[in-house]
C-alpha cells in the first residue's frame, strides 16, 4: 500500500470489514453456545484467566495496602484493647468447643446406635477476598486461592457467620463465587426450630433472601433461623444461612410471603472459609475409635 | 513503519489495561451498577482514531478478556464489542468531524445498542439481572465521555508528539 497507514485522511474503506465482522461474530456465537451448552471451554478460561491475575492483583494492591497501613498505623493501647477483647473471645470460644466435642461423641455414639450414617467431617481453609467486582450482573466475590489450592466448582464458601456463597468457576490461582443473595441462587435449607425444609431464593438485595414456597400454614415465624439442609448437596448440613425477619400470610395466595436476612455480612466480608467435605467412608475409622472409647 | 505502528500501539494498550482495571475496581454496592462501560468507549475511541490498527478483530480479543474477567458468556462482551467497533470505523471520517456534542449522541446510540446486544444475549442464555444493571452504563458513559474524549486526545498528540 502506497498511501500512509494509520491516522491518514485516507478516505478508502479498510478493505473487508464486513466480512471479518461476520466471521467474528459467527465465532463468538459458537463461543457462547460451547460455553453455555457444553462447558467445554474451561482451559480457555483459565488461560485467558491467569493474563488477568496481574491486573486483578494491581487493582486489589492499594485495598491492600490501606489495610497494611491501618494495621501498621494502630497505636498502642489499641492494639493492647484488640489483644484484650480477644482473649476474652478466645475463652468463650474454647469454653464452647470443650462442649462441642463432648457433643460430636456422643451425637456420633447415637448415630452408631441408630445405625444412621456418620456426619461428615468439613475442612476449611481461610481465602481473602480480593477486591475486585466482576460479573455486572450477578452477585459475586473474587477469592485469591483457585484449583491450585484444590478449589472446586460448586465448594460451599462460609464466614464466621454463615454461608456466603459457592464457588462457580475456579482459575488457576484466583476463583470467582456466587452470593447466595443473588438472584440464580437457591439454597436448601432447614428450619432449626423445627425441622421445615424450604428453599432460600436469593432476591438481588445484598441484605435479603426470599422464601418463596412456604404455604401459609407452616410453622415458621420471624427470628427462626435457618440452617442448610444438606439436601442439594452442594453445602454441608448443618451451616447457619439467615434468620427470618418477616412472615406475611396472604390467604387468599397459596404461598406465604417470607423474607430472611443472612447470617453472613455479604457485603462486609474479607477473608472467608472453603469447606471441603471429607467423604464419610474415610470417618468410619474415626468413629470406630469413638465407639471402643465407650 | 513498524515504528510507527509500535508508537500507535502502545498508549492504546496502556488505556486498554487501565480501562480493565477501573471495570473492576470495587465499588460501592450502590453505585457498582453505574459503572461506565470503560471499554466500550475506549474502543469506540480508538476505533474512530485509528481505524487501521484498531478495528473489529482487536475489540473482539478485549471482549473476550472482559468476558474471562467478568465469568460472563464467553464471547458475550467480545460479540458486543466488535458490533459497535464495526459501525464505528464504518463511519469514522464522519464522527471525526462531528462537534462534541453530536459525538456524544452518536455513543449515546452506540451504548444503547452494545447494552442491548448484552441484554438480548443474557435473554436467551436466561440470565436474569436488574434491568439497571444494563441502563445505568449507557448514560454514565455518555456523561463521562466528552471529558475521556479530550483526555485521550491530549493522550494521543501527546504520543505523536514524541515521535
Amino acid at each position: 500500500m502506497v498511501a500512509p497507514r494509520g491516522n491518514s485522511s485516507n478516505p478508502a474503506r479498510i478493505p473487508a470489514l464486513g466480512i471479518r465482522l461476520l466471521v467474528l461474530i459467527f465465532i463468538s456465537i459458537l463461543l457462547m453456545y460451547l460455553d453455555h451448552r457444553e462447558n467445554h471451554l474451561d482451559a480457555v478460561r483459565k488461560a485467558i484467566g491467569a493474563a488477568v491475575y496481574p491486573i486483578r492483583l494491581v487493582v486489589d494492591a492499594p485495598v491492600r495496602l490501606w489495610a497494611w497501613l491501618g494495621e501498621a498505623t494502630t497505636s498502642r493501647s489499641d492494639l493492647q484493647r484488640e489483644v484484650g477483647r480477644l482473649k476474652a473471645e478466645r475463652l468463650l470460644t474454647n469454653a464452647r468447643l470443650q462442649r462441642l466435642t463432648s457433643l460430636e461423641a456422643e451425637n456420633a455414639r447415637l448415630r452408631a446406635l441408630l445405625d444412621a450414617r456418620s456426619k461428615v467431617r468439613d475442612e476449611v481453609r481461610v481465602a481473602e477476598i480480593m477486591a475486585v467486582d466482576a460479573n455486572p450482573y450477578e452477585h459475586n466475590l473474587v477469592i485469591d486461592i483457585g484449583s491450585r489450592d484444590g478449589v472446586y466448582d460448586g465448594q460451599a464458601i462460609v464466614d464466621a457467620n454463615g454461608v456466603v456463597g459457592q464457588v462457580i468457576e475456579t482459575g488457576l490461582m484466583t476463583a470467582q463465587a456466587v452470593l447466595i443473595s443473588d438472584t440464580d441462587h437457591a439454597l436448601p435449607v432447614e428450619v432449626n426450630r423445627n425441622g421445615l425444609r424450604t428453599i432460600a431464593v436469593g432476591s438481588g438485595e445484598i441484605d435479603r433472601l426470599d422464601l418463596p414456597f412456604l404455604p401459609n400454614n407452616a410453622d415458621i415465624r420471624a427470628g427462626d433461623l435457618l440452617v442448610t439442609s444438606g439436601l442439594g448437596g452442594a453445602f454441608p448440613a448443618g451451616y447457619p444461612v439467615a434468620v427470618v425477619n418477616s412472615v406475611t400470610r396472604i390467604p387468599q395466595d397459596p404461598f406465604a410471603d417470607v423474607t430472611a436476612k443472612p447470617s453472613a455480612a455479604l457485603d462486609q466480608v474479607r477473608e472467608v472459609m472453603l469447606i471441603w467435605s471429607v467423604p464419610s467412608a474415610a470417618q468410619e475409622p474415626g468413629d470406630a475409635v469413638v465407639q471402643d472409647d465407650e | 513503519m513498524s515504528r510507527d505502528s509500535a508508537s500507535h500501539r502502545l498508549p492504546v494498550i496502556v488505556t486498554f489495561v487501565v480501562g480493565l482495571m477501573l471495570s473492576i475496581m470495587p465499588l460501592p454496592e450502590a453505585i457498582a451498577p453505574f459503572r461506565p462501560d470503560w471499554l466500550a468507549l475506549l474502543a469506540i475511541f480508538w476505533a474512530m482514531q485509528l481505524p487501521r490498527t484498531w478495528s473489529v478483530g482487536s475489540a473482539w480479543i478485549v471482549g473476550v478478556i472482559l468476558d474471562v474477567t467478568y465469568g460472563t458468556l464467553l464471547g458475550q462482551h467480545a460479540l458486543g464489542l466488535c458490533v459497535i467497533v464495526f459501525i464505528t470505523v464504518r463511519f469514522h471520517l464522519l464522527m471525526r468531524v462531528f462537534p462534541l456534542s453530536q459525538l456524544t449522541a452518536t455513543v449515546f446510540a452506540l451504548l444503547a445498542l452494545y447494552q442491548f446486544l448484552l441484554f438480548w444475549i443474557n435473554g436467551v442464555a436466561s440470565v436474569s439481572a436488574p434491568l439497571v444493571s444494563y441502563w445505568a452504563p449507557v448514560i454514565t458513559g455518555t456523561l463521562i465521555w466528552p471529558f475521556l474524549y479530550m483526555f485521550l486526545s491530549g493522550v494521543r498528540y501527546r504520543a505523536q508528539a514524541r515521535d
